[in-house]
């Protein structure tokens, strides 16, 4: 009797959940998703064409935004390269030597992700603001660092630096050392070797790197809100140019913005994952963590 | 080839050539670090050590600031709960369940990491917000959550709402990799031993995955505590209510009171660390009683 009534019931793994369980989890997993993080995103795009596309395009074109997109593609493209030169150098460091202090240097390089984006950008206010003797000696020179570029250059890096590196020490790490070792008995000079064996080995990982990296340095709002001031047309990033407009109460203007910024975070996210499955398995490093 | 490769034979095994570049990335590095994130922060703790601890200490106990803090860390610890469970049953779907679309979804996981925080904090106001003049998409979840009771822009409720969101993709992201490498034998030897799925589930795979959700909650608790961009829009601001501290420390840099923004920093980051570390212990005493029980 027993047995006839197992065999009637629909088939299921013993280490598979009821249907009724599976179809709840992905039922809640679709709508939180949905509800949570896609809503916001269309709320962006719907508010920025609230007022029609002319208005959408009109308030891009305003000389304020125009300098705003022009300050955060220059900063940005000043933070990444600098930081891709770190991240490749610390990970060759990590990844090719042995030496005392390697995982102490390790947690240091990670620091900036614990620390508050605001509090960020409030250390170069400490060392280059107006009440330090450097920003008094500064100002005297008439050299601008807060409420300038450099300031923005500043923090943004502090608040980018481990993404490069981050991504390529687990990376090269697992790739060891051995064709390097090759090419260099082979008579390869050192820099040959990096831009011959290395380079060509790292470089869907230096990409996933830098993807991220400029990512977070083109939207970065905390850290340069602190040290920017907020000149309009001068020194205000998209992100602060979004606030500004925002408290202005000019909507479509701030969400038209923010919609560039958004649309950077979607190519952000295809280019990341067609990364992921494309070239996954050369990542394989990087998962896992 | 032969003749090649004798004269590498012959030679000493101890002669391979050692690795380049030792002092030039070791140099490079190290005061790359110290210019950009040792320095100043040493600046932080030299100005801390500068205003005493009885000058941090004016500058913390008052009822503005004590309530700024525990909005930052009281809401943080709320949001990193709220994103261990609704962040684990979603890692469970990812990787145990196939089904169409689960590749988009997993895709957008990683929204809140590359979205720029300014853009989700007028993102989320528009969503959660009453709108006062009819808006095309204003108030989409607000105004039907405020038919229910529940008010979400500029109350206490907002500002979680916006630390889960920012922080979300943290535990999801962590647990994912581990349950993918659980062997699903001792699963197996379970159920043929007579446990049912739920003890078989929350006895040997939760106690497996308890050092990773550990971390990723770890992770979106730090996050979620400085978080500034994507909470200032929906908080609102006022004070002894919805002020949130990295805010408080944006105020006093923007009136120049640079002694009450780098006491409650350094507050902040000594509070940080402090619970970061203890998370540490917490994880490291978790593996050693582990390995005793195994």
């Amino acid at each position: 009797m027993s047995t006839m009534a197992t065999t009637h019931r629909p088939f299921r793994s013993a280490t598979a959940e009821p249907l009724s369980v599976r179809w709840l989890l992905i039922g809640f997993t679709f709508a939180f998703l949905i509800v949570f993080l896609l809503l916001p995103l269309i709320v962006v795009f719907v508010q920025a064409f609230a007022g029609g596309i002319k208005a959408y395009f009109a308030a891009l074109a305003d000389p304020d935004s125009l300098s705003a997109i022009w300050l955060t593609l220059k900063t940005a493209a000043i933070a990444v390269l600098l930081n891709t030169l770190f991240g490749v150098a610390a990970a060759w460091l990590v990844a090719k030597f042995e030496f005392r202090g390697k995982d102490f240097l390790i947690t240091l390089i990670d620091l900036p992700f614990s620390v508050s984006p605001v509090i960020s950008g409030m250390v170069f206010v400490l060392i280059f603001g107006a009440q330090t003797w450097l920003g008094g000696w500064l100002i005297d020179h008439d050299i601008r660092i807060i409420f300038a570029q450099t300031g923005l250059v500043l923090a943004t890096v502090f608040v980018t630096f481990p993404f490069v590196a981050r991504e390529l020490i687990p990376l090269m790490q697992a790739q060891g050392s051995d064709e390097e070792y090759a090419a260099l008995s082979l008579g390869a000079s050192g820099w040959q070797t990096f831009w011959l064996v290395t380079l060509p080995n790292i470089r869907w990982g230096l990409l996933y790197g830098i993807l991220l990296c400029n990512a977070r340095a083109m939207g970065e709002f905390g850290a340069v809100s602190v040290v920017s001031g907020k000149i309009r047309g001068a020194s205000n990033t998209m992100p602060l140019h979004v606030e500004v407009l925002y408290q202005d109460n000019k909507m479509v203007a701030a969400f038209a913005v923010a919609s560039l910024l958004a649309l950077l975070a979607l190519l952000t996210l295809g280019l990341k994952t067609f990364l992921e499955w494309r070239h996954g398995d050369e990542l394989a490093a990087l998962r896992g963590r | 080839m032969g003749t090649i490769a004798i004269p590498h034979l012959t030679r000493a095994p101890s002669r391979r050539r050692a690795m380049p570049g030792f002092g030039l990335t070791l140099g490079f590095t190290l005061s790359y670090l110290s210019l950009i994130v040792l320095i100043p922060l040493a600046a932080l703790a030299f100005n801390a050590a500068g205003l005493g601890v009885g000058g941090i200490w004016k500058v913390l106990n008052t009822s503005q600031v004590i309530n700024a803090l525990k909005l930052s860390f009281g809401g943080a610890l709320v949001a990193a709960a709220i994103n261990a469970v609704f962040g684990s049953l979603i890692a469970w779907t990812f990787v145990r369940y196939d089904f169409p679309g689960k590749r988009a979804l997993q895709a957008m996981i990683d929204l809140p990491f590359a979205l720029p925080t300014a853009v989700a904090g007028i993102a989320l106001t528009a969503l959660y917000s009453v709108p006062t003049v009819p808006s095309p998409a204003q108030g989409w979840l607000g105004v039907p959550l405020e038919a229910l009771g529940v008010k979400v822009a500029y109350t206490q409720l907002g500002v979680i709402v916006a630390m889960t969101f920012i922080s979300l993709p943290f535990v999801v992201r962590t647990l994912e990799p581990v349950l993918e490498q659980i062997d699903r034998q001792y699963e197996e030897a379970a159920a043929t031993l007579g446990a049912t799925r739920w003890q078989a589930v929350s006895r040997i795979v939760f106690p497996a995955l308890q050092p990773a959700l550990l971390t990723g909650t770890a992770l979106a608790f730090a996050r979620a505590v400085g978080e500034y961009g994507s909470i200032i829009f929906i908080a609102g601001n006022l004070p002894n209510l919805t002020q949130i501290a990295p805010l408080l420390i944006a105020i006093n840099l923007d009136q120049h009171e640079i002694g009450a923004a780098t006491a409650i920093a350094a507050a902040m980051l000594a509070l940080s660390f402090a619970i970061l570390f203890a998370i540490n212990l917490l994880q490291a005493w978790v593996r050693r009683s582990e390995r005793k029980s195994a």
